[in-house]
């Protein structure tokens, strides 16, 4: 009996020493996946094939978050007591950095796949049919802040340049040297508008002065201030953050 | 010879592994999301986290969550239509969940039929598998407050849904703290949750 449980080697322990053995190999392991997972996390995130597939995930991200969306539901709206005061500034740069745009010299410049690529002056945006929205902007870092914004529909000035809205992307340039693109769908929403107008006031230059495209579908960083040109594409045109890993689409 | 009893099916012990594998990544990255606008006033040590900035927190998070979701559903299908979770975790009375709870607290409370869950373990498993469902819907509420509105009315909207996200998350993280230390205390139930079969030591007959 003895020479038997000697033999197979383990029999020879207590049952207690077998359950201590467990224990330790059990925190071990556990250890060493905390580790591998949360103390080099860097590491881990640095890897080029685990890159690839967290890219690769977010484009898959963009695809369904495109099927998600409904051309036809509208963001919530509120009333002006809602009103988030003051309204938060963001960029990607400090509030002293907030760039002045002369109004007197300013153009729009529209380009890409559309028939009319005069650039507009801003007397001639200001003139647009004006529309008026009280909605949630929610930013990537996870707050939310209410605002009243004012402009024209930007499917509206779309049809009005007689862009090709079966085309893919619109991509926007700012006077901040910020860029982003948005889809198509999204640019044709209801909600969407290109917004000269802040709490009933000419847009601020924190805001974005001379326009903002608003779209309380998308998280505020897709939400371009400064606009200088936009074009229409089938190219992707990427954007500032998106290019540095945000996902791209980040609809609500 | 002590009889060797089968306790966990093969589906539940592939679910359970990938479902922790997912819920780490989720956790480690969750915290470093919200370490971007802490409102609770507090950051998460930055080395606990998974992401390294807050674009590759929200990488790991949106990809995990489909590992966490598709896992998930997988366990929970399985688990209604063989009975498992019906055989596993009902019935189950408060009253029986409280007795169960002070019996604990005293160091009295007797596990040595690993094949049978007593009412505290009950509660606490149906409990986190509600956590990681509302963890589920209410991360559909932040990731589209728009198109998810429907679901996010019953919890308070955009901002409701952060809270909650956060509350369940510490739920959950409790429950993995309980329950690893409950696998410390008694070693033999570790191995079982690879093997899927455990020695009894309580049904030991004459032979």
């Amino acid at each position: 009996m003895k020479a038997k449980s000697m033999g197979s080697g383990l029999d020879a322990f207590p049952r207690k020493e077998i359950a201590n053995i467990e224990r330790r190999l059990f925190m071990k392991s556990g250890l060493s996946m905390g580790a591998l997972t949360l103390l080099s996390g860097c590491d881990v995130t640095d890897q080029e094939s685990v890159q690839k597939v967290l890219w690769a995930m977010s484009h898959w991200n963009d695809k369904v978050q495109g099927w998600l969306f409904d051309p036809s539901r509208l963001a919530p709206e509120f009333p002006e007591s809602r009103i988030t005061r003051p309204f938060p500034f963001n960029a990607y740069y400090s509030i002293d950095k907030v760039r002045i745009v002369d109004p007197n010299s300013y153009r729009l410049e529209v380009s890409g796949l559309v028939r009319e690529t005069r650039p507009w002056t801003l007397p001639e945006l200001y003139a647009l049919p004006r529309t008026t929205q009280i909605t949630r902007h929610i930013c990537v870092e996870g707050w939310s802040a209410i605002g009243k914004w004012s402009g024209v529909r930007f499917s509206d000035f779309l049809q009005r340049i007689g862009a090709d809205t079966t085309a893919k992307y619109v991509g926007f340039k700012c006077a901040d040297e910020y860029y982003t693109s948005i889809d198509m769908p999204t640019a044709l929403h209801p909600q969407t508008l290109l917004t000269f107008w802040f709490a009933d006031e000419v847009l601020p230059a924190q805001y974005g002065f001379p326009m903002k495209l608003r779209m309380p579908t998308k998280l505020g960083f897709k939400n371009p201030k400064h606009i200088a040109a936009l074009w229409v594409t089938n190219s992707y045109p990427g954007g500032y953050w998106e290019d540095q890993g945000y996902n791209w689409y980040s609809g609500s | 010879m002590a009889d060797h009893v089968k306790i966990h099916p093969l589906v539940v012990r592939i679910t359970h592994w990938i479902n922790a594998f997912a819920i780490l990544m989720m956790v480690a990255s969750g915290w470093r999301i919200y370490n971007a606008d802490p409102f609770f006033g507090f950051r998460f040590p930055d080395e606990w986290t998974l992401g390294g900035w807050l674009a590759g927190a929200l990488q790991w998070h949106f990809a995990a969550m489909w590992l966490l979701a598709a896992n998930g559903l997988v366990y929970l299908v399985y688990g209604l239509a063989s009975g498992h979770l019906r055989r596993k975790l009902t019935p189950l009375s408060p009253r029986a969940v409280l007795h169960d709870l002070r019996q604990a607290v005293r160091g009295r409370l007797a596990h040595d039929d690993l094949t049978v869950y007593n009412a505290a373990q009950r509660a606490a498993y149906i409990g986190v598998i509600a956590l990681l469902v509302l963890l589920v819907l209410s991360g559909l509420v932040l990731w589209k407050p728009v198109q998810f509105h429907a679901i996010g009315m019953f919890m308070g909207d955009y901002e409701g849904a952060r809270y909650l996200h956060f509350f369940a998350m510490t739920g959950v993280v409790l429950f993995v703290l309980v329950h690893v230390l409950m696998v410390v205390l008694v070693p033999r139930t570790f191995p079982s949750m690879f093997t899927g079969r455990i020695k009894s030591m309580t049904t030991r007959r004459p032979a």
